[in-house]
């Protein structure tokens, strides 16, 4: 009855970075930063090349069948028992949570069950398994984050960008009203139904906003799309940034350099 | 067979949702009260493994349903034992009927109602109006809803959607008292109009939170004593559920109750708690001389026989759910156009109506996980609704649909999108190509993307995708 017990692997040799196609297409900035916070911390990091979807859009739509043939060919990128990492908590959650049950009855079960097991968020394998260090650079700044609901529920991390972002020594994380409710986004639930959804975002960005800090990060590219996309639209002094990214800027001499 | 409640149609979502949304009294309404309950739930579970809890109150409910058959009989045995009749209806309107004729071989006129959730299911005071006898609401927020000849919008707080001033306008109009702002003053009001209509009353109909199988005691929780009132002053009592809410033992009750109403109200009692366990016996002063179960199936039996969708029958009717979910808060409960709103409602309407009419009950959820996280007996909201979002486009071969009405939402053409979509991220190589092409036309990428674009700017394409950025690096 009790969700299982999270185990953290110790810190591996490798890994492999499973990007998400939001981050490959819209946000390769956040894929990188995710990288080289990896590298920094001496861990080999593989991208396999023929990565695509975790097929979460489809299975969220209820196109299981599709889905499932988007997740079957994610399947063999992983031939090594080395953990899989994913700069997003929705993503996350996909593979580690209903790969088990889309794959159920199939061929495929024990391996979709054997990725699950091995998948992370990301920032949860920096803090939880790499015991990251973060050294602050960044001049004195108040930032506050929004947690996806994936990754505060489903993969249960709420507390790990908070306690990432206090390792900065500089930066001072202002928490909004109302931080555990959903920005709305949802995936095709925000062209479904885009009233309720924009009455949501609408409402995620003025409490945002009135904390005062000008800036947010959040953990999931989808909500990032979504609040700062809203943002821009309605002209509100408010920035958004993938919480990978703004974590190497802070912590990188080299700020601005990533390639 | 029930249908969705009178004079809605349940496939009008969309315009509901629209107009509510721009309703700024609805907004505030909602907003303020779903506020204040949710801060009294946390404040109730201070000091609680709360964890702990929500595990023992699921395994409770999942144990009742596992014997659910047997303890059925058994309930049915106890019942009978201690002198109550029990009656089994497989749906509202046969429910319906077996209260009429308990009302017409009593000569009965006139009901006073506690809260009941199901009879709202089946429609009750609808069939006894239209067959002569009346039936008054006796829960304050019942009461309103009926003057104001609304459906109740939330399960525990039907008249939420109001707030005193508008409840006040209400009572003036309908029953003459003055218009007023002290809450005192309209909670007397309507005490004093209900009193005479209890002492005067043929019939007292209730609901129950929890049928003890093992010592046929029907509990009944409850916060104005109009339940104990309904179940005490008329001379026949008829108490109405639906077959999921049995449960094994007295000892099932306890961990149930105090999750129930701390979830519900964060009240850690109510101010009643009714055990009934038969009719007045002859050395007995007080009590209805007649007391009747009347136990409704209404789809819970075909719910009953899925592994997976067996969850929705946990529930306990907290209304949690709602008071957590943010869909709810925009929207208010009378969009739904269901008897049940909100996250439960998503869940469990479509077995009622069939998922032809509930078709965008499951798609109005942004998955977020709210409901999941405070139910108190830990039924997978947002599991179930991607479960039913299956079975109303029919998208998965490997587990055909089997809810009624499943496959009414496939569409020809989001059904080839989807399609397409799965061609192409299934194959690397045309993912590759595909999304390298795209980020080369980005600034052909339209600035209006439907939905999406009303509220905010279209997501911005990278100059080139991080496949092509890792490829550049030698990996």
């Amino acid at each position: 009855m009790a969700d299982p017990i999270k185990v953290y692997p110790p810190k591996p040799s490798h890994v492999y970075f499973y990007a998400t196609c939001l981050v490959d297409m819209f946000y390769p900035d956040a894929g990188m930063a995710g990288i080289q916070l990896l590298e920094r911390e001496g861990i080999r990091v593989i991208f396999p090349e023929d990565q695509t979807c975790c097929g979460q859009p489809a299975y969220t739509s209820g196109y299981h069948d599709e889905a499932r043939a988007v997740a079957r060919a994610q399947l063999d990128l992983f031939p090594e028992d080395w953990p899989i990492v994913v700069p997003s908590g929705s993503c996350g959650g996909m593979m580690r949570k209903h790969y088990p049950g889309l794959f159920r009855n199939t061929d495929q079960e024990t391996k979709a069950a054997g990725i699950a097991a091995r998948t992370w968020e990301l920032t949860d394998f920096l803090l939880n398994v790499c015991h990251i260090k973060l050294e602050d650079l960044g001049e004195p700044t108040n930032v506050a984050m929004h947690t996806s609901c994936s990754a505060r529920r489903e993969m249960g991390i709420a507390e790990v960008g908070p306690r990432l972002i206090g390792q900065l020594n500089n930066v001072n994380l202002v928490e909004q009203v109302r931080a555990e409710e959903c920005c709305g986004f949802g995936g095709t639930f925000a062209v479904r139904h885009p009233e309720i959804s924009g009455a949501m975002v609408s409402e995620k960005v003025d409490t945002l906003t009135d904390t005062g800090a000008g800036a947010f990060v959040t953990t999931d590219c989808g909500c990032l799309m979504n609040i700062a996309g809203f943002a821009e639209k309605n002209q509100k002094p408010l920035s958004g940034q993938h919480i990978l990214s703004f974590l190497w800027e802070r912590t990188n001499p080299g700020k601005g350099d990533n390639s | 067979m029930t249908q969705a409640p009178h004079h809605t149609d349940v496939r009008e979502f969309h315009p509901r949702a629209r107009a509510a949304i721009a309703d700024p009294k609805i907004r505030k309404n909602f907003r303020k009260a779903m506020d204040g309950l949710i801060t009294k739930r946390k404040d109730a579970f201070e000091g609680w493994d709360l964890e702990a809890l929500r595990d023992l109150g699921a395994n409770i409910r999942l144990r009742a349903l596992a014997n659910l058959p047997d303890l059925l009989e058994q309930l049915e045995k106890k019942l009978t034992e201690n002198g109550v009749k029990v009656h089994w209806a497989i749906d509202g309107d046969e429910a319906c009927r077996i209260i009429r004729d308990i009302c017409v071989a009593r000569n009965a006129k006139t009901v006073i109602k506690g809260k009941s959730m199901v009879t709202e299911e089946m429609e009750l005071n609808h069939y006894l109006d239209d067959h002569d006898i009346e039936a008054l609401e006796s829960d304050l927020g019942e009461y309103i809803v009926q003057l104001a000849g609304e459906t109740p919008s939330h399960i525990i707080m039907p008249a939420i959607h109001k707030n005193t001033g508008e409840i006040s306008e209400l009572m003036h109009e309908k029953t003459g008292t003055d218009l007023s702002s002290d809450v005192e003053y309209l909670t007397a009001s309507a005490r004093q109009q209900l009193r005479e209509k209890f002492m005067n009353a043929d019939v007292g109909v209730s609901g129950v939170n929890f049928a003890v199988a093992e010592t046929g005691t029907l509990c009944l929780v409850e916060n104005e004593g109009n339940g104990r009132m309904t179940t005490t002053v008329p001379p026949c009592h008829i108490a109405v559920t639906g077959i999921e809410k049995v449960v094994g033992n007295l000892e099932d009750v306890v961990p149930l109750l105090a999750l129930l109403t701390r979830s519900a109200t964060g009240q850690h009692i109510t101010t009643y708690f009714n055990m009934i366990s038969g009719p007045r016996k002859p050395e007995e002063l007080d009590g209805p001389e007649e007391v009747h179960l009347v136990l409704v199936d209404n789809g819970r039996s075909s719910i009953y026989q899925d592994d997976e969708l067996l969850d929705t029958l946990r529930c306990i009717r907290c209304g949690a759910c709602m008071n957590h979910c943010p869909v709810y808060t925009r929207v208010g409960g009378h969009t739904y156009g269901t008897t049940y709103p909100g996250p439960i409602g998503k869940i469990l309407m479509p077995h009622l109506i069939g998922l032809d009419e509930g078709r965008h009950l499951p798609t109005a959820s942004s998955l977020c996980g709210a409901c999941g996280e405070v139910c108190p007996v830990k039924i997978p909201i947002p599991d179930l609704l991607v479960r039913l979002r299956q079975e109303s486009v029919d998208g998965d071969k490997l587990n055909p649909a089997k809810v009624r009405g499943h496959g009414a939402k496939r569409g020809t053409l989001e059904a080839l999108v989807w399609r397409g979509w799965s061609w192409m991220h299934a194959r690397p190589g045309a993912y590759r190509l595909g999304t390298t092409v795209a980020s080369r036309l980005r600034r052909l990428q339209p600035g209006k993307l439907g939905g999406w674009t009303r509220y905010r700017t279209a997501p911005k394409l990278a100059a080139r995708t991080l496949h092509e950025r890792m490829k550049e690096r030698g990996q």
